[in-house]
């Protein structure tokens, strides 16, 4: 808890004057998820790449978690309803110290902890076991409304895909969430524009997106969801007597050149030469001033 | 529908269920009640007017309503969540799988109006898969009380139960099963015997003990053993009642695949096969009835039960796959 506090504090402000930066961050989880998913043959690169600069931002800026106490009860509850982004959540859930990094090795190895889809059983830090989608935002809603009952003051983040939405149990959780005006839920949509077979507009089109989330009495911003100083800003709002939808546009396969917005990189793993041209193109960024 | 329970007393199990719940609240500041717009049909008016803050309503939106109960869960409470059985079990079966049971979500759920209960809406309206669909579901209890003190024990059980639950409530009226401790977990014994085993659940309890009443006139001993769950199964009740009287009736309000009968067949099938007939729904959707007169069209009344046992006893095999019910 100590080293990961002393993290925190470091990286925790997107444009702190010493040490890391959630830019840096957000690129060595990268480079691991390249690793993982090199290692294993099996991942979703481009969902991992597109929402891991949201995922650093919650877990080292926002949510109030202790890595020592996964079952902290007073923890803010962050759940990653994309489940099939797992390595990416694996990857920062290992940086926070939650479990140790050398287990990343064994994703989806036989009897592994660490399977295709997160497994709050297994793995500490999963707040939910998602993957079939359509899942996370219903349970959000539910873990809001306990704290609501209880009277604490914790708070609920959930991240979506956007292909996901298609899925009608999303609905039917935003609409209650409106109804109730559960302050206390923040869900942030992974804006890609691709799912797995085409772009999100061209199969079952989910524009006009922020207008749908307004109708079911929720907030909605809209934020690049790879400006990490914006995400922070926008996550870190006071809450209001609604719930809080944050569209944060993004790029599919975000962070590599040739992997950026194209569909392939759903589910194909890179080759070995992918790779390493992946990892130093991700280096040399370090060195770059970025954003 | 059979002579001489005119006579007994019937009751609506969803008022036990009502008090034991609120009972059960008062005492336990974690429960919650959660339901889909079904404030009156699952009797939660009373709580609902004594613990306002503790019901959530979700509207007529299943997987929603299971998916907030994990999440319920999570938040340290103990949802129990009330929903005719039919569309909590089906509408939401994804959920109860993997939001409830893959996760190991410590949640309650209660099928109200199971089995036949809706039996003239039609069968969209019957409940009649949901003992074989939980029952396919890892880690997940199954629970059938048969009358008043059986669903009060039903929900201290799956209150202090390790894992989640599903609960099937009747909406049928049930006479009180006295002489039977309500020990849920077990096989409830309710008459011995040596000749042939009726086993039953749920609201063919009543009729399987007739039906042994029936048969004792004729001198056959029928032992009628109840299944208070299907998981756990007491596979040593089974295999005893096996083992001492060589056949096997078994009657439930529900789809033969993968329920009741599949349970114990698939069983004693690998440890003590004997010779068994099973009456429920044989493939086929019900047609539309009050609930005695769809028990008594897949002969799962006394009558239908005895006839059962009486052709298993003398060897003779069904033409009709329908068992000794009139159609």
């Amino acid at each position: 808890m100590a080293r990961w506090r002393a993290l925190r504090a470091e990286i925790g402000a997107p444009d702190g004057a010493d040490g890391k930066r959630l830019s840096v961050v957000a690129d060595d989880s990268r480079a691991d998820i390249l690793r993982v998913i090199g290692e294993a043959g099996i991942g979703h690169v481009g969902g991992d790449f597109s929402v891991v600069d949201i995922l650093t931002c919650l877990y080292f800026a926002v949510a109030r978690l202790d890595p020592a106490r996964p079952d902290w009860p007073e923890r803010d509850r962050v759940v990653l309803s994309k489940g099939h982004a797992a390595v990416s959540l694996y990857v920062t859930l290992a940086r926070c110290g939650f479990f140790p990094a050398e287990a990343l090795a064994s994703f989806t190895k036989p009897l592994s902890p660490l399977s295709g889809h997160p497994d709050r059983r297994k793995v500490p830090g999963v707040e939910a076991s998602t993957g079939p989608l359509g899942h996370g935002l219903p349970f959000s809603v539910g873990a809001a409304i306990a704290a609501e009952i209880d009277s604490l003051p914790r708070r609920v983040f959930v991240v979506l895909g956007d292909g996901e939405l298609q899925e009608g149990s999303n609905w039917e959780a935003a609409m209650l969430a409106g109804h109730r005006g559960l302050g206390a839920l923040t869900a942030v949509v992974d804006r890609n524009g691709l799912q797995q077979g085409a772009r999100t507009e061209e199969t079952n089109r989910l524009e006009p997106l922020a207008d749908k989330w307004r109708s079911f009495g929720w907030e909605v911003d809209e934020v690049d969801g790879h400006d990490h100083r914006a995400l922070v800003a926008a996550l870190e709002r006071p809450r209001s007597t609604k719930p809080r939808c944050l569209i944060a546009r993004t790029v599919k396969g975000k962070g590599v050149s040739f992997m950026e917005d194209r569909q392939v990189w759903h589910h194909r793993v890179p080759t070995a030469d992918e790779i390493a041209e992946a990892l130093s193109e991700l280096r040399l960024g370090h060195r770059a001033t970025r954003r | 529908m059979s002579a001489g329970l005119v006579q007994v007393e019937r009751f609506d199990c969803r008022v036990a269920f009502a008090e034991e719940l609120a009972a059960l609240a008062e005492a336990d500041q974690r429960i919650v009640a959660v339901c889909n717009d079904s404030v009156g049909s699952s009797n939660l008016v009373a709580f609902a007017a004594r613990f306002p803050q503790r019901l959530v309503n979700v509207g007529i939106a299943e997987q929603d309503m299971v998916g907030v109960a994990a999440g319920l869960a999570n938040g340290g409470l103990v949802p129990f969540v009330c929903g005719a059985a039919p569309f909590l079990t089906g509408r939401a079966i994804e959920q109860i799988k993997v939001d409830v049971a893959y996760s190991e979500a410590k949640v309650v759920l209660c099928g109200m109006s199971p089995g036949f209960a809706y039996g003239v809406l039609g069968p969209t309206h019957h409940s009649v898969e949901d003992l074989a669909w939980m029952r396919a579901i890892a880690g997940l209890n199954v629970v059938v009380p048969a009358d008043p003190a059986q669903t009060r024990a039903a929900l201290r059980w799956a209150l202090e139960a390790k894992g989640p639950s599903y609960l099937r409530i009747p909406r049928t009226k049930v006479p009180e099963l006295t002489g039977v401790a309500p020990e849920i977990g077990r096989a409830l014994l309710h008459r011995p015997g040596n000749d042939v085993t009726l086993l039953c659940a749920g609201t063919t309890t009543p009729e399987a003990i007739l039906a042994s009443e029936a048969l004792a006139e004729e001198g056959i001993s029928a032992r009628v053993l109840q299944m208070s769950t299907l998981r756990p199964f007491d596979a040593e009740a089974l295999e005893v009642a096996a083992r001492e009287t060589g056949a096997i009736v078994s009657a439930e309000e529900g789809v033969l695949a993968g329920g009741l009968g599949s349970a114990a067949a698939s069983w004693l099938a690998e440890r003590h096969p004997v010779a068994m007939r099973m009456l429920g729904l044989r493939d086929e959707f019900a047609p539309t009835g009050g609930p005695e007169a769809l028990a008594s069209y897949f002969g799962l009344t006394a009558q239908g039960i005895a006839g059962a046992a009486r052709q298993l006893l003398s060897g003779a095999t069904s033409r009709n796959g329908r068992g000794g019910g009139s159609r």
